[in-house]
């Protein structure tokens, strides 16, 4: 059955703006995203927002609907009480370009300052063998569709303008533990997760794990985890101790130094 | 080229980027009720800490033969025995008998220490009484922030030791737990509601210390080669397993502590007579 929808869409660009009231025919079984997409056919043409696969796989559609960082496309009409508007705005943490649709370019900087994968010199691509139980851990943290609801929700950056410079975020903090746990990598990145990261900024309040659309548990299996290593590496004597008769399951080479500054940074 | 729709022409932007937020104003749009979670969470860890604190410093009524308060054990002064509600508490005198206030103040700071640099305690009391943030998308009261950076909270990274200590301290709870198996003259193979009590206060605790994030790395979070270490990585699924609920695990082994602490100290006090089984 369907019900006129009261909508509320945040309209405007980085000079201002605000919440604009519209009323939009929805259909039972309808997501947010169906709204949107026919109040732009219908009375708001030049609204801008992004989205391409309508299936909650491409992290494109992010917004936060009634203050709640999540997908349009995955967000249920049903879900909401149809007497109540439906208020939608863009990321808050990220500048806006225009109405819905922010500019991620930050994900994008720090993404490049991850040193990437570095399996042991002398194997090829093709040669790589593993066992499934050794890369399991790693794959829960390939099922990131980028749609950085996490990098929004995250406290340290959307309160914090300022920690922007050394914070890396979620989405990258389970990139850090998807390559440190991997067993064919070569490098040790603690100390660069630490140190120009800023993992030591999170405090593991949990809203990332919260939003995450791939139900990706970044707090539990990947920040806490993270930390505990750094604990082995720089805090703990004990380990510390320990660690200097036994040699490490594996050496790892520290991650280089890092070159220059990037945009994200300046 | 005739047919060519017309598409209506975005305006381009009036000056260069700015880089500026979208300017939604308030703290948050959310519409449900945030509050109530840290608002629970106060109550209730307020609650124990006033409790506590009451029961830790009042230095009476914690043992009944065979019933020790987990808040008193073990108990490191010899002063145990020598205060009304205490007549026969086992010790081990430690700190000898100039300790003149509550022997309950030495040992707690174990479980304390353990529990406030816990890493699901922390979420919880980070959000609740320090409000950084007080729900997801709730903007923080704060002007600066630094996390875990910084002395003193950097200091959160010992949380391992206090795991060692409060697993050792679980044995010796569990061995109250046991040694509860006696009546009140000291014969074996009876129990009563308070062994159950016990018992029950023993596997909260096993439950809650087991299924902690140090354990889980200590056990084998740390290793990357799984596959090479068949034994640890059994122990470290299984931790995992446990790890899931440590949320919970935490609540109700908090609150199950308090509330035997309370029997045994209604039992020691002659409030109540303790109901035995056989
Ligand atoms: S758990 Fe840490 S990274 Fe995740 S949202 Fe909270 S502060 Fe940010
Ligand atoms: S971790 Fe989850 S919330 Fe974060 S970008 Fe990936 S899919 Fe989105
Ligand atoms: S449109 Fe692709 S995730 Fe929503
Ligand atoms: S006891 Fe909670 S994480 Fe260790």
């Amino acid at each position: 059955m369907g019900y006129d929808l009261k909508l509320r869409v945040w309209r405007g660009d980085e000079n201002g703006g605000g919440l604009v009231d519209f009323t939009v025919p929805v259909e039972e079984g309808e997501v947010v995203l169906d709204a949107i997409h026919r109040l732009q056919a219908t009375q708001a043409h030049d609204l801008a927002v992004r989205w391409n696969c309508k299936a909650g796989k491409c992290g494109s559609c992010s917004a936060e609907i009634n203050g709640r960082p999540r997908l349009m496309c995955m967000t249920r009409l049903s879900l909401f009480d149809p007497a109540e508007p439906v208020t939608v705005t863009p990321l808050r943490t990220f500048p806006v370009i225009r109405d819905l649709v922010t500019d991620v370019s930050f994900n994008y900087e720090k993404a490049k300052t991850v040193p990437p994968f570095t399996p042991p010199e002398g194997l090829a691509l093709g040669e790589y063998r593993m066992a499934q139980v050794d890369v399991e851990r790693s794959q829960e943290f390939r099922k990131c569709i980028e749609c950085f609801l996490c990098q929004n929700v995250c406290h340290v950056i959307r309160d914090h303008e300022e920690n922007k410079q050394h914070f890396a975020g979620p989405r990258f903090f389970i990139r850090y533990a998807e390559l440190d746990m991997h067993p064919l990598d070569t490098l040790d990145r603690k100390r660069q997760l630490r140190d120009e990261h800023g993992l030591g900024l999170c405090n593991i309040t949990k809203c990332c794990t919260e939003v995450c659309p791939e139900g990706i548990k970044i707090t539990d299996n990947a920040i806490i985890p993270m930390k505990e290593r750094v604990v082995d590496t720089r805090y703990d004597p004990l380990t510390r101790f320990i660690r200097r008769f036994r040699s490490p399951e594996q050496p790892r080479r520290p991650a280089p130094e890092r070159q220059g500054q990037t945009a994200a940074d300046s | 080229m005739t047919t060519q729709s017309r598409v209506p022409s975005i305006p381009a932007p009036a000056a260069p980027r700015t880089g500026r937020r979208a300017p939604v104003r308030g703290r948050t749009l959310r519409t449900d009720r945030w509050w109530a979670q840290p608002a629970v969470t106060v109550a209730v860890l307020t609650s124990f800490v006033v409790y506590s604190t009451w029961a830790a410093f009042v230095d009476r009524d914690y043992f009944w033969e065979p019933y020790l308060s987990p808040f008193y054990s073990p108990c490191l002064a010899t002063r145990c025995g020598l205060v009304p509600g205490s007549q026969g508490a086992p010790h081990v005198g430690i700190f000898g008998s100039w300790w003149i206030i509550s022997p309950a103040i030495i040992i707690l700071i174990v479980p304390l220490g353990f529990r406030l640099t816990c890493y699901y305690y922390r979420k919880a009391y980070y959000r609740s009484f320090w409000l950084s943030p007080p729900a997801c998308a709730v903007a923080e009261p704060h002007r600066r922030y630094t996390g875990e950076t910084r002395f003193p909270l950097i200091l959160q990274n010992v949380h391992r030791y206090f795991f060692y200590l409060g697993f050792l301290l679980n044995i010796v709870l569990s061995y109250d737990a046991v040694i509860a198996f006696r009546d009140h003259q000291g014969r074996w193979g009876h129990a009563g509601l308070g062994t159950l009590v016990l018992v029950l206060n023993a596997l909260l605790l096993w439950a809650y210390t087991l299924s902690c994030h140090s354990c889980r790395g200590i056990v084998g979070g740390r290793l990357n080669h799984f596959s090479r270490h068949p034994v640890r990585y059994r122990l470290w699924t299984w931790v995992s397993r446990w790890n899931r609920y440590h949320g919970q695990i935490a609540w109700v082994s908090l609150v199950w502590v308090a509330l035997a602490d309370l029997y045994v100290r209604l039992v020691a006090a002659g409030w109540i007579t303790d109901v035995r089984f056989f």
